[in-house]
């Protein structure tokens, strides 16, 4: 599987999440793959949020409703319950403050998607014990300097900032390779091998 | 985005209608004007089904001549880049209608029409007109178009707030709706430079309480510094350091006296006074007016929302970083407001140094994302 049908396969994975004809907010939403994927399959009501022109241009043109925004910033204005699902697809740890961010997506959905890479993955965790330097794999191809992932997370941190923000693990979806687990409660063994991890999750 | 050959839009029409007694046009302020002429103009061509039509209203100084050569003028249509052939408001596509507003002075009804009762120019006995007027004299055009659904409304600044007042009040009527550098209600800022152009052109002794057109004046010099004045508005800090700078107008140093040193100096000046030869100053009043009244929430007891509850039509909103006229945050209160009515809206804001007149320009990335939203919608309505 290639770096392309892995992401297309990541898609489907969330999308396969949502009930159909239900309403979604996709924050960072890039060129609108996903909103697309859930329009054309899950007949969804979706709307997205995306800083960059170039993905807003890209999705206006796809005829998506697309808001040129920062999930920092501007998730503030959207009202209380407006969709059924916010997503923040591989866009958290880009984010200056995730905490707040979450507590907003709480505010907003009924139930939120979070996806991400798991910096606890074993691999990582060897680049830096054995290399001695900052890890730089596939999914998180930058060099310390210029990276926009600015807030790395192992799945266990993630975990237990669900448990401080109330939120319910409906699913959760460890990746490694081509071979995807579903654990309802993520452990130590998901934290050392999960290379992604998609969450579902609801306020308690 | 790929430059266009610049053909003239085909099939442009320069017309008149003239409601009669019958069709009244029933203001906010309580008059019943009759009767009222709307002066259009029309390009391309209207399809079968009657659902390509596009709206174009314009702003506060503008007209109906958004895509052909100004027959006073003679200077290309004031929205030419972004209405003609292959434009992102295609006239070989799309059947665009451009009324002049109530209360203009490009041949609709407006206080220097002629009053039927006196037999002379309504001056300031022309009623107060609303943005809302405006809108509901263009649903008098599209009916008599015989149009029932508008495939989109298009405007920036004030032809943004009738963009909104469209959306608002028929959103049935309104398939899609693109406002521009624009915002819900005016701010006091907005009022407060407003009052000052009124009070300008009023403090002119050819004004005649705006009766000037039965003295054979006109009230230039007031409406230059009117002008003046908003012009600076439209136009960002940079662009004026860009543009100007401190450079002196045709002279090595300074006079010492009050004539125009700088070139920003001689630049406002002719702004002013190319100016009052095509506008009549006590439309100036009355459009700005118009502006000043503008609150779209205040009909729904404060909500911006309210305004466009279940709304159906798609909107895309465009900002401008450099506009402190219409800024990003009043088009993002009616981003949000959309977010907050669940309705289909997309915004962007786009880097440009160019200030409020920004809408106006060559902006690639406006275009991009217009033609983007244009095309999909097109397609949604099922338009070739």
């Amino acid at each position: 599987m290639n770096a392309e049908e892995q992401h297309r396969r990541d898609l489907k994975l969330i999308a396969d999440l949502v009930t159909p004809g239900s309403r979604v907010l996709d924050i960072g939403c890039g060129n609108g793959e996903l909103l697309e994927i859930l329009g054309t399959e899950r007949d969804v009501d979706g709307r997205g949020l995306e800083l960059s022109q170039e993905g807003v241009n890209a999705c206006v043109a796809r005829g998506l409703s697309v808001i040129q925004g920062d999930a920092d910033r501007d998730l503030a204005d959207y009202p209380d319950n407006g969709f059924d699902y916010v997503i923040l697809s591989q866009t958290i740890q880009a984010t200056r403050n995730p905490g707040g961010v979450m507590r907003d997506m709480r505010r907003i959905g009924k139930h939120l998607i979070v996806s991400f890479p798991n910096f606890g993955n074993w691999r990582i965790r060897l680049q830096l014990l054995l290399g001695g330097r900052m890890p730089v794999t596939r999914t998180l191809a930058h060099k310390w300097h210029d990276t926009p992932n600015i807030h790395l997370c192992t799945v266990s941190d993630f975990v237990s900032l669900c448990d401080e923000l109330e939120l319910v693990t409906v699913d959760a979806l460890m990746l490694s390779g081509g071979n995807v687990r579903h654990a309802s409660r993520p452990g130590w063994r998901d934290n050392l091998f999960a290379e992604e991890s998609v969450f579902l999750l609801r306020r308690r | 985005m790929a430059e266009t050959v610049n053909r003239a839009p085909s099939n442009a029409k320069l017309e008149t209608v003239t409601f009669g007694p019958d069709r009244p046009l029933s203001l906010d302020c309580g008059v019943a004007l009759t009767p009222f002429t709307i002066a259009y103009n029309t390009y391309g061509e209207l399809n079968a089904e009657k659902s390509n039509a596009v709206l174009v209203c314009h702003a506060l100084t503008g007209d109906q001549h958004v895509a052909n050569t100004h027959p006073a003028t003679g200077k290309p249509g004031w929205w030419d880049l972004m209405v003609g052939p292959g434009k992102p408001i295609d006239t070989d596509r799309f059947f665009v209608i451009c009324p002049n507003v109530i209360g203009g002075c490009q041949g609709t009804t407006g206080p220097e029409s002629i009053n039927p009762a006196t037999g002379k120019a309504y001056g300031l006995d022309f009623p107060v007109i609303t943005i809302a007027d405006m809108v509901r004299a263009q649903t008098h055009l599209v009916d008599h178009l015989g149009i029932d659904s508008l495939f989109c409304v298009a405007g920036g600044s004030m032809g943004g707030m009738q963009a909104l007042q469209w959306a608002s009040a028929y959103p049935e009527r309104v398939f899609s709706a693109i406002p521009l550098a624009t915002a819900a209600r005016h701010s006091a800022q907005n009022i407060a430079f407003h009052e000052v152009g009124r009070q300008a052109i009023q403090a002119d002794p050819d004004w005649h309480g705006g009766a000037y057109y039965d003295h054979g004046t006109r009230p230039m010099k007031g409406l230059a510094v009117a002008r003046m004045a908003a012009h600076i508005t439209y136009m960002s800090e940079s662009s004026l350091f860009q543009k100007f700078d401190r450079n002196l107008q045709d002279r090595e140093q300074i006079t010492y006296g009050f004539g125009p040193d700088f070139q920003i100096e001689s630049y406002l000046r002719h702004q002013g006074f190319t100016f009052v030869d095509r506008f009549d100053a006590n439309s100036y009043l009355y459009i700005t007016r118009a502006m000043d009244y503008f609150d779209l929430a205040a009909e729904h007891d404060g909500s911006l929302a309210g305004a466009f509850k279940n709304t159906k039509t798609r909107f895309c909103i465009v900002s401008f970083t450099s506009d402190w006229h219409y800024p990003t945050s009043y088009n993002k209160q009616i981003v949000h407001a959309l977010n907050a009515a669940a309705a289909n809206v997309s915004f962007v804001e786009i880097a440009s140094d160019k200030g409020h007149d920004a809408f106006l320009l060559n902006e690639p990335e406006m275009f991009a994302t217009l033609s983007g939203f244009i095309n999909s919608a097109a397609a949604q309505r099922g338009l070739k």
